[in-house]
């Protein structure tokens, strides 16, 4: 009889609620396939994002290959393409970072791919130093293999940068010591015998290969944590659990935004007006790597990703999500990434040119796009905000 | 079954309102009886308006967020963050790393802005820990006596073509201990071994002492209290009798070239976050600064290495330095998690009633004309009083600094401390990590707080994991 009574009060209390609920008008929901699939969509766009940079990054170790067979100016310029080639992929997975997955939780390679400033001087010989870095000291480094390049990354505490994108960027340009071009390493660094310049040629063919070798491999290991139907992979769990990815999905994309592609990569340049405080210095691409990295914030919104061989993933997006209940935050939403996706294409090349003093133009253009994508995260806080996810950028 | 009303059962329904409703009341009264501990009003802001409510990895990392505009913060934290790298390179501002260093950013210390920690293995090099080094005595401005060719710090990393200072192995032996009820305790007494010295012998009266980098979240609130504010908590003759003393250091400020006092570091022994990190800019990377424009070379290194390209004169430029600076003392500190959880303030309670509370002072508040504005006025529980105190034997490195001699420390600020795990992956506390956990940094203390551990391990079980609870909710 007392539990009749208490399913009662139960009753009562629970009308009471509901009835409430009736006098608003009913909302339709954000049901829980419909985020199951936009996670979906996210690891397959994630998937062939890093499966693209991978072909690249392939592509390259070949072309490479082929140059140090048969060097010639030509062929080094094949290679310094393909290393631009590379670079477009890979910059479209950057709002993946910053969540702790598989590009940068503990055991994540991020800091082996993308890691800068490097130290020039660490690899290879600068300006006034004709005989460091560990190409031009065979007595403590012997033999240059993919090896050696992992055990001096990964030696205990933080260390010095010796593989990924930016060493092999430095290893094909050499310094940029110039106000008006990027680096100018002549092929023949790679020419063992006669024309040669430089020493140890060889050494730096190998060191030129082994870090493309780390390059592949460390790109491999992603393109596998994202595969799809595997058992026990990261992908696995994390469409496994869509609700708690979502967030991750939302964490990846401000944090890139706001922390590093508007802090780190432009306001400190654009603050220091230092030339060369430049990702990609070597070859002066820094401002696609920008615009890239902008793209990869569109795609993950509005779940859509353009492959290397033109193919287009379009599924379910963040921005299907919001359309549910908040349609009008949606369009703006889509408007804070029109404005930022124009003003960083804006952004004429070369970037260190457009942060310079001289440069009133260029750098009010900077400005201007900074201060959109900052526009663009805090968009993003707001749209989690209405999903529910309480973001933190 | 329930449609039609039925009045007996509606006044039974009332009435069992009634009874919970009472029930409840007394049940809570009763709770409140047994831990009469409060819940303080904003307790949880511990660094008050430069408050984050991030409690993730990240957490040591933000600005505080009542400052605004973050460009400063921005900037200062892409040269805390990436590496510095060796002179000439392309990255100009970034280069001029060494030539001998202990890390190439600070960062490499201060992991996601948090602590360092000591070696996990006897093999492993120091990475996020140092040595300072002295002769007994006092040299100049009162500071430690250098050791010849050495300095007052051991660089163990170099660039290439250069020789490293020295290298030091890190073990430990077990001493077993008993709490008051029998239960058995362990704690690590470390031990150092000098090795691969690269410039001589040391001196067989050479003074060392092993130092992890701590977080830095709040270091610009502490610099914001005034001076009296932390003198009011001073009694260097223990007037009081409580067998707590307290006392100011007072080192040389290189700025104003007179001493004023310490605030910064295990002994005090920096009076700013400015001085304090172009410091850490010229002895832990090879960086020198308008403030400190000489390289970190002693006795012979100095013909050696004097004639090695630099990155500029000085290798921080003046804006970039203000940077970082900023970004150092503008980091906010996390909020306190789970405060209200009656067992945390159970723990709050042991707390003060074990006199932790009388160094590590729970509250205080910042001074009205504070250099970052926004620090100003702010009430900030930071759980120090940035005194010296005998710690005694047990945790003495026997190395003067200043004012404080071999067996004194600064009372660390506690706040944040309990996102350690999160921030950084371990709870190795104390100057030189030999702590593994908060029990163990608890029960090694000794001198001016023997009475306080005490009065921990006479304690039972349940109070004193409520004690660790609420160290974790910090």
């Amino acid at each position: 009889m007392k539990s009749i009574f208490i399913l009662l009060v139960i009753a009562v209390v629970s009308f009471g609620c509901k009835k409430k609920k009736d006098e608003v008008q009913p909302t339709p929901t954000v049901t829980a396939e419909l985020k199951k699939a936009v996670v979906e969509n996210y690891a397959s766009i994630v998937y062939a994002s890093y499966q693209d940079a991978y072909t690249r990054a392939k592509e390259m170790k070949q072309k490479a290959q082929t140059f140090l067979d048969t060097p010639s100016d030509a062929n080094f310029k094949v290679v310094k393409d393909a290393w631009l080639a590379s670079r477009v992929p890979y910059e479209l997975t950057e709002a993946y970072r910053f969540y702790g997955g598989p590009i940068d939780d503990d055991n994540g390679p991020e800091p082996f791919l993308n890691a800068w400033p490097m130290d020039e001087a660490f690899v290879d010989y600068v300006d006034g130093k004709a005989s460091v870095g560990i190409i031009n000291d065979a007595a403590t480094y012997p033999v240059i293999d993919k090896d050696l390049l992992t055990s001096l990354n990964t030696s205990a505490g933080e260390t010095n940068i010796s593989a990924g994108y930016h060493v092999i960027e430095f290893l094909l340009w050499g310094q940029d010591l110039y106000t008006d071009s990027p680096g100018k390493r002549p092929y023949t660094d790679y020419v063992t015998g006669a024309g040669g310049t430089a020493a140890n040629q060889g050494r730096r063919g190998q060191y030129l290969m082994s870090a493309l070798d780390l390059l592949v491999d460390d790109l491999s290991y992603l393109v596998d944590a994202w595969k799809p139907n595997a058992s026990n992979n990261y992908r696995s769990s994390f469409v496994a659990n869509s609700e708690n990815s979502l967030k991750l999905i939302f964490t990846g994309m401000g944090k890139f935004a706001k922390g590093e592609l508007a802090g780190e990569r432009m306001t400190v340049a654009y603050e220091s007006q230092d030339q060369e405080d430049e990702h990609s210095c070597f070859s002066d691409n820094t401002d696609n790597d920008i615009k890239l990295g902008q793209n990869s914030i569109y795609n993950v919104y509005i779940g859509k990703y353009t492959r290397i061989d033109g193919s287009v993933i379009d599924g379910s997006g963040i921005d299907d999500l919001v359309k549910v209940q908040h349609a009008d935050l949606n369009t703006a939403m889509i408007a804070a990434l029109d404005a930022a996706t124009s003003a960083t294409t804006a952004i004429q090349a070369p970037f260190d040119q457009e942060i310079t003093d001289g440069n009133p133009g260029g750098r009010s253009r900077v400005l201007t796009a900074i201060n959109a994508i900052k526009a663009e995260a805090d968009k993003l806080v707001e749209v989690a905000t209405s999903l529910g996810i309480s973001l933190v950028i | 079954m329930h449609k039609r009303f039925n009045k007996g059962r509606f006044l039974f329904v009332i009435g069992l309102f009634f009874l919970n409703t009472v029930l409840f009341t007394q049940c809570r009264k009763k709770q409140e009886e047994e831990k009469p501990q409060i819940i303080e009003e904003h307790e949880e802001l511990s660094g008050g308006d430069a408050t984050t409510f991030d409690a993730s990895l990240n957490a040591f990392g933000n600005f505080a967020p009542n400052l605004g505009e973050e460009d400063k913060f921005v900037v200062g934290n892409s040269f805390f963050r990436n590496n510095w790298v060796i002179a000439p390179s392309s990255t100009t501002a970034r280069d001029g790393i060494g030539p001998l260093f202990n890390s190439y950013s600070c960062s490499g210390c201060h992991s996601d802005d948090g602590r360092g920690k000591p070696p996990l293995s006897a093999t492993e090099d120091l990475s996020s820990m140092i040595i300072r080094l002295s002769l007994p005595g006092t040299g100049i401005h009162g500071a430690p006596i250098p050791v010849p060719n050495y300095g007052d710090q051991l660089s163990n990393k170099a660039i290439p073509g250069v020789i490293i200072e020295g290298k030091v192995q890190v073990t430990y032996t077990e001493e077993a201990g008993y709490y008051d009820d029998g239960t058995q305790y362990s704690l690590r007494v470390p031990h150092y071994t000098f090795y691969n010295l690269g410039y001589g012998a040391m001196p067989a009266n050479f003074l060392f002492s092993p130092r992890v980098a701590p977080q830095l979240p709040g270091l610009g609130l502490l610099e914001a209290v005034d001076e009296g504010t932390i003198l009011s908590f001073a009694d260097p003759s223990d007037a009081n009798g409580d067998g707590i003393s307290g006392k100011p250091n007072y080192v040389w400020d290189a700025k104003q070239q007179k001493n004023v006092m310490g605030r910064f570091g295990w002994k005090a022994n920096q009076p700013s976050v400015r001085q304090q990190t172009a410091a850490a800019f010229q002895g832990d990377m090879g960086i020198t600064s308008g403030l400190f424009p000489e390289d970190n070379f002693n006795g012979t290194q100095v013909s050696l290495y004097d004639t090695l390209p630099n990155g500029g004169n000085p290798e921080i430029s003046g804006e970039t330095f203000e940077n970082v600076a900023y970004y150092s003392a503008t980091l906010a500190v996390p909020a306190r998690r789970n405060w209200k959880e009656p067992q945390v303030l159970l723990g709050k309670q042991v707390f003060t009633e074990a006199q932790c509370s009388s160094c590590h002072i729970p509250s205080m508040k910042t001074g009205a004309n504070a250099t970052i504005a926004g620090f100003s006025n702010q009430k900030i529980r930071p759980y120090t009083d940035l005194l010296l105190h005998n710690m005694g034997a047990g945790l003495a490195d026997g190395r003067p600094d200043f004012l404080a001699n071999g067996q004194e420390w600064r009372t660390p600020p506690l706040w944040g401390i309990g996102l350690l795990k999160t921030v950084n992956g371990h709870t190795f506390l104390l100057h030189d990590g030999r702590a593994r956990n908060f029990e163990e940094a608890i029960l090694w203390h000794g001198g001016e707080a023997e009475k306080a551990k005490n009065y921990f391990k006479k304690l039972k079980k349940e109070d004193r994991d409520a004690l660790i609870k609420f160290l974790q909710s910090l």
